[in-house]
């Protein structure tokens, strides 16, 4: 549920638990699948990097105890560059849960043992799940679990997640490790690393802050901007010492002091495991061999056009039938004529209900079977393949491969893949990606389309609408990165190994998402139209369309009684066709309006600002300014846009 | 012949070779604004001081030595734009020809010193590689005692776009912005670790590459600037 879990968590609600937990890891380790295991709540499950984007509480209920689990989104280092890992180091080091789980994945050891000695040196009561031991087995590696305890000095938990496999002798773990709070032992470095870290924890010593003092030495030398802003304001003195420690690190080794002091952890991580990790072979695996298809030059993009567009005509060729027969069973309640008088709480409650039966007909049976093929796919690890390939083409917007994903889980609905533009680096690649996941015609808005345009003037005028705004996401994206300011960033990105999709993670995948689109559609559907209800039984209707109709009977060429319309697509895109069937009594569209004005109200609807529910997010994610600013300035485009392209198309009409 | 005109031939042909490392004679001509006769004959006498390889009606190669100094010639020639257009502000237009000139009459200690004064750029004014210096060194600092000592560490040191696919190398250094050097050794790219080239894409798309057992994918200018110290083909 994306409501405000971006919050941190208030000490009320960590009162109401006996302890907290809180799993951290790298990203793609199975973080996820951990805490649904633990806390039966389900959190969103997929094959690439980054779905975590908000932290998800859940509660977990053993032999009469409630414990608290937060899953801390996936990172791989403790560093101030991006969000996640400020936030997460902040989490443990500030809110000091009482509990670490650390979910690390056996087949990339080395890594992830790189981020283990990052939270021991947060002073972390740390657990270790050693996660994916099927997956371990099947590439032959081995690891001795108990030696891997023994050196680092913490429990460690086989698990397999996914399966079930060791969670209870992980909750076991947590309980035990909980009663007696164990600080794990230090972890030494290097000489050269050593000897300067000791000398700046020795001038930190009448330092006092929330962080471990070994902690904060460790991240002056890594000239942590965050940390050294901190020390600055305690001790400019003891500021200057670490500046000039790191510098002669930097003198030694000829890198930035925080690349070394990677390479150090690296050094440390590779020799534990060494110490703990046998692999047999190192075969091919079928990962390489789909690789070899899936990133083809030419077959990879084959493959790719393949897959969304088979996702998006599945989409339409299953959702088109279970809406009919939803709306065929709902239809004796559903009031097509809107209640125009009478008591002001029915005219609301009328309102209330057909924004519920819209929102059940049109949406769920289109976003359902979009989003169950879209967990398989991304569940298989594929969607990372689609990143690779188009990150060349993505350079030219100024964003990345990974900008793929959202602009992806846009055609189901616009909400959820706004949230995940927090998979881009920078701010500006963020706010583009956001803007440009807006411009994505969403389920609701192909409703639209099909409806108007596929119906009564041809699918292949539904397909030029659909390459035209995917011109117009490539333009504005181009102007977009031109005007918007900022940093932008290259792609770095994990490339997880293919799996067989578990129909499990798939449904429960397509649940947890849908959910979370109830949650955060549903109110505005309904509060929406039952607002619009009264407006229209107000007898406001008119005078609104008077305003309007210089734009909309002057400039798009439109019939006056749309303008309404268009105000009521702000609540609900797909709203526009109910409403357009009430307003002229008939659902042949084709009989009250020419082909030309079809395509034009279609086009003005697919571009002009998302929803409600939309703009909200983008409020919420970038602040309302930028919302205001995407929302106006869509509007502006679409009207402008539509203009346009009536006066084109009358021409050859 | 003079050394001048050997170094814009070397140049010239590392340019314009194409995926087999063989320059048209007509092509080379043409970018010379020269005669294809008297430019066969330059590429005979090159042949025989054993910088290139030339056949007749295909076209020439780089050898070893000729790459060498080809890549060499390059890179002052790129230093010397950074120079002229950082340090001098010498107008953009006349950079490149400026260049052309000086890149001739430079020592390797001129070139060195001004490797070292602009802190071993990465990329010359036009976005072009600056191909890393011969000593194998990663920093200033190093280049100084490398300098004093004399002695040359031969290592070859190439970006890592510049594998083949399949072969592995050992990181040398990174170059580039705080972020993503500290992004990149995050993930593993320490100095030392062996990498492997997993997959290259045309036209300057993203690679894949591994390291300790995991995959990455990285942008290609980003990849440009991880520097790897090769080992031969697996």
């Amino acid at each position: 549920m994306p409501i405000c879990q971006g919050c941190p968590p208030s000490k009320s609600s960590k009162r109401n638990a006996d302890f907290t937990v809180a799993l951290a890891g790298n990203a793609n380790v199975g973080k996820s699948a951990v805490f649904n295991q633990l806390t039966g709540v389900d959190q969103i499950i997929g094959n690439w990097p980054g779905k975590t984007v908000e932290r998800a509480e859940g509660m977990l209920h053993y032999r009469g105890r409630k414990i608290k689990i937060i899953d801390l989104p996936g990172i791989y280092s403790f560093t101030t560059y991006s969000m996640e890992e400020l936030v997460s180091r902040d989490f443990i080091a500030l809110e000091k849960p009482d509990i670490v789980v650390n979910v690390v994945d056996a087949t990339a050891l080395e890594r992830n043992l790189f981020f283990t000695i990052q939270l021991l040196e947060l002073n972390a009561p740390v657990v270790i799940a050693l996660n994916q031991i099927d997956l371990m087995e099947k590439r032959e590696i081995s690891i001795d679990s108990n030696k891997l305890e023994e050196l680092l000095g913490v429990p460690v938990v086989p698990t397999s997640a996914i399966k079930g496999k060791g969670i209870s002798e992980l909750t076991e773990q947590i309980v035990k490790l909980s009663e007696k709070r164990k600080i794990p032992p230090e972890i030494k470095y290097g000489r050269e690393v050593e000897q300067r870290t000791e000398m700046l924890a020795a001038l930190l010593g009448k330092v006092e802050t929330d962080y471990p003092r070994r902690w904060l030495a460790i991240k002056l030398l890594e000239k942590d901007d965050e940390v050294t802003r901190l020390i600055e304001g305690i001790d400019r003195s003891i500021a200057q010492a670490a500046e000039d420690l790191a510098e002669e690190i930097e003198r030694i080794h000829g890198e930035p002091s925080g690349v070394v002091m990677s390479a150090e952890r690296y050094k440390l991580a590779d020799e534990i495991a060494r110490k703990v990790q046998k692999i047999r072979t190192e075969k091919e695996t079928l990962t390489d061999e789909l690789d070899k298809v899936a990133l083809h030059p030419v077959l990879g993009y084959l493959a790719i056009l393949v897959t969304i567009g088979g996702l998006l005509i599945w989409t339409f060729f299953i959702g088109d039938p279970i809406s009919k027969a939803l709306g065929n069973a709902l239809s004796p309640i559903e009031q097509f004529e809107p209640l125009v008088s009478g008591p002001l709480g029915e005219i609301l409650w009328n309102g209330a209900l057909t924004g519920f039966i819209a929102g059940v007909t049109l949406v769920i049976p289109y976003v359902l079977p979009f989003y169950i093929i879209l967990a398989v796919i991304e569940d298989s690890g594929y969607l990372t393949r689609i990143s690779f390939m188009l990150d060349k083409g993505m350079h030219k917007l100024g964003l990345h491969g990974k900008a793929i994903i959202p602009l992806i889980l846009g055609y189901g609905c616009s909400v959820p893949a706004c949230f995940s533009c927090r998979i881009m680096e920078t701010p500006k690649q963020k706010l583009i990606a956001a803007f440009l996941v807006s411009l994505v015609p969403c389920t609701a808005r192909t409703v639209v389309i099909l409806g108007l345009v596929a119906k009564f003037v041809g699918i292949w005028w539904a397909l030029a609408l659909y390459v035209f705004d995917i011109v117009l996401i490539i333009l504005l994206g181009r102007i977009a990165f031109e005007v918007v300011r900022g940093e932008s960033v290259g792609l770095i990105m994990e490339m997880p190994s293919y799996h067989i999709p578990s129909a499990k993670v798939v449904l429960k995948q397509t649940w947890a998402r849908t959910k979370s689109l109830l949650w955060i559609v549903f109110p505005a559907y309904i509060i929406g139209s039952a607002v619009l209800q009264v407006f229209y039984a107000a007898g406001w209707l008119d005078p609104v369309n008077n305003v309007l109709s210089p734009i909309t009977v002057g400039w798009l060429g439109l019939p006056a009684s749309v303008g309404i319309l268009l105000i009521f697509g702000i609540v609900r895109k797909e709203l526009t066709i109910l409403m357009l069937a009430v307003i002229f009594q008939t659902t042949n569209f084709a009989s009250v309006m020419s082909s030309v004005q079809l395509i034009v109200l279609a086009l003005v609807t697919m571009i002009y600002i998302p929803c409600l529910a939309t703009i909200l997010c983008l409020g919420r994610e970038f602040g309302w300014r930028k919302a205001s600013a995407i929302t106006v300035f869509e509007v502006a485009f679409a009207v402008l846009m539509g203009g346009l392209v009536f006066r084109l198309l009358s021409l050859f009409r | 012949m003079p050394k001048e005109q050997v170094e814009e031939y070397l140049e010239t042909i590392l340019d314009i070779a194409g995926k087999d490392g063989t320059a048209k004679t007509s092509e080379v001509a043409k970018r010379l604004k020269n005669n294809p006769a008297s430019v066969t004959e330059v590429f005979q006498s090159m042949a025989r001081n054993g910088l290139v390889r030339y056949e007749p009606y295909k076209g020439v190669s780089l050898t070893e030595k000729g790459a060498k100094a080809a890549t060499k010639i390059k890179r002052k020639h790129r230093l010397l734009e950074v120079f002229l257009s950082r340090i001098l502000h010498v107008d953009p237009d006349k950079v490149h020809e400026e260049a052309c000139r000086m890149e001739h009459c430079i020592s390797d200690e001129v070139e060195d010193a001004i490797c070292r004064l602009l802190n071993a750029p990465a990329r010359c004014p036009s976005n072009k590689l600056i191909y890393p210096c011969e000593k194998g060194i990663a920093t200033c600092n190093e280049c100084k005692d490398a300098v004093e000592k004399g002695g040359q560490v031969q290592r070859k040191i190439l970006p890592i776009t510049d594998l083949k696919p399949c072969q592995k190398g050992i990181i040398a250094f990174l170059r580039g912005g705080r972020k993503v050097i500290q992004r990149l050794s995050d993930l593993g790219l320490t100095p030392g670790s062996e990498v492997t080239l997993v997959r290259k894409t045309p036209l300057g798309g993203p690679i894949e590459l591994s390291v300790r057992r995991t995959t990455l994918a990285v942008g290609h200018e980003i990849a440009d600037n991880i520097f790897v110290e090769a080992a031969g083909g697996s």
